[in-house]
């Protein structure tokens, strides 16, 4: 019959929302991250020719919500008949979105180091990519992992917005149980406790290396 | 040895070098006195390609540095540099940061280099500081470490660039006894520095630098006891 309380079957439900949510996080952030790391490094140490065109790109992934941003790529992929799931079509707008703000971390993190520290490296006779992945990497590394965390954390969040193209994911699941069951307040308090189960242990990871690494600056 | 010819080197429109000439020989210590901007630096980085040159050419044992057909990196594994600002690679322990070039650059495996790093930091006075990160040591401690990383690649030359001028004075004197100590085992160097005193101690040669041009060149005793020019008497004044 028709069930008003919350089951278990809610519980599972919204379990399996929180399991979208973080599949879709993990392919936006590991494809942002590689992609932001390509054009981080590019927009670090490639002339203004190359870099201005990247630039402005990654400026337009910034300055566009990322409501529009799915319902357009969602609709134009109805228009173009692509034969990609909608699940597709939010991991890949995501991912964008990820690699545009993670480019700027991490060619900050790559400014960041000290052009002396790098001439130190070549006067050892290192090749320029030799400097690149034992001094620069490293180092940027520590710069950028903060930045980087809370982008993470922002991404696992921004997924929320993924239910506008018909993704059930862990908000979707809360509000269809809410519709049934009708205690808004009580099914969000337990979805904003999954966000926080799963966002927790992310920014204990980053805390705990950054201060591994503080002692040693 | 180490043949400057005519050496002439700007930045934009700022000519930094005049036109330098000079010859270095194997086993000699030749120290390089001048105020601020006088293009003292500069030459250091010119010379092992740091930097490019605008005229002139630069000799490393018959190489051209600044030919297109010189593989710099090759060049720089025999030229040691060490910088006035001692630029430990801060996410290496000491020991790393002295192992990494042989590793990378020389291909030695991790117990050859630690062999190498070991017995360089030991010779320095940091053996006892081989898993320290670089932030937990004096700046004293991080130049001669920094020291340490440039003779771990066993190079026939050594330039020190104001090694002294961003240290404390107490830890002056540690960093002089190292070069001191390198110049008594026969290295060959450029030297660069402040240290008037010094430079008379333990020099074949010293040369006076003063916009951009060697103004004077020859035995310490003759050019920091007995100037010429009144470039070099006003400089040795003031700081003397």
């Amino acid at each position: 019959m028709f069930e008003t309380s919350l089951t278990w079957n809610d519980i599972l439900f919204l379990l399996q929302g929180a399991g979208t949510t973080l599949t879709i996080t993990f392919w936006a952030v590991l494809g942002g991250t590689i992609l932001g790391m390509l054009f981080g490094l590019i927009r670090a140490t490639s002339p203004w020719w190359v870099n201005a065109p990247i630039g402005f790109v990654l400026d337009i992934l910034r300055s566009v919500p990322l409501l529009i941003q799915f319902v357009l790529a969602n609709s134009f992929k109805s228009i173009l008949k692509l034969q990609v799931s909608a699940f597709t079509v939010g991991c890949v707008v995501l991912a964008l979105y990820t690699a545009a703000y993670c480019a700027e971390i991490v060619r900050g993190g790559i400014l960041a180091v000290p052009p002396t520290t790098r001439r130190a490296a070549r006067s050892l006779g290192m090749t320029y990519t030799q400097d690149l992945t034992n001094i620069v990497f490293p180092m940027a590394l520590r710069v950028a992992l903060p930045s980087w965390i809370g982008l993470t954390l922002g991404v696992m969040k921004d997924t929320a917005l993924v239910l506008w193209i018909g993704i059930v994911e862990l908000l979707r699941a809360s509000q269809v149980i809410v519709t049934r069951i009708q205690e808004p307040l009580f099914v969000l308090s337990i979805a904003g406790l999954i966000y926080f189960l799963m966002s927790f242990p992310i920014a204990r990871l980053g805390a705990q290396l950054e201060k591994r690494w503080r002692e040693n600056d | 040895m180490i043949e400057l010819k005519d050496v002439r080197k700007s930045f934009g429109s700022l000519e930094v070098l005049k036109g330098v000439s000079l010859t270095v020989q194997k086993g000699e210590v030749l120290s390089v006195i001048g105020g601020s901007g006088s293009g003292k630096s500069t030459m250091l980085m010119c010379i092992n390609g740091l930097e490019p040159i605008q005229g002139g050419q630069i000799l490393v044992d018959g190489t051209d540095v600044h030919a297109r057909s010189t593989d710099l990196n090759k060049l720089r594994q025999k030229i040691g540099i060490v910088f006035q600002q001692w630029n430990a690679f801060p996410h290496l322990t000491v020991l790393d940061n002295v192992m990494l070039a042989p590793r990378k650059v020389l291909g030695k495996s991790k117990k050859e280099a630690e062999e190498i790093a070991v017995k360089q930091l030991t010779h320095v006075g940091l053996g006892e500081k081989l898993k320290v990160y670089p932030s937990k040591l004096s700046g004293g401690q991080q130049q001669r470490m920094a020291i340490a990383r440039a003779l771990a690649m066993s190079p026939d030359y050594m330039l020190f660039d104001e090694v002294t001028s961003a240290l404390d004075p107490q830890l002056v004197g540690e960093v002089l006894d190292t070069l001191k100590m390198l110049s008594e085992e026969g290295m060959t160097m450029i030297l660069v520095t402040h240290e008037i005193r010094f430079a008379r101690d333990v020099s074949d040669r010293v040369a006076f630098f003063h916009k951009g041009l060697i103004h004077e060149i020859g035995a310490p005793d003759q050019v920091i006891g007995n100037p010429q020019r009144p470039e070099t008497i006003d400089f040795l004044k003031s700081v003397l």
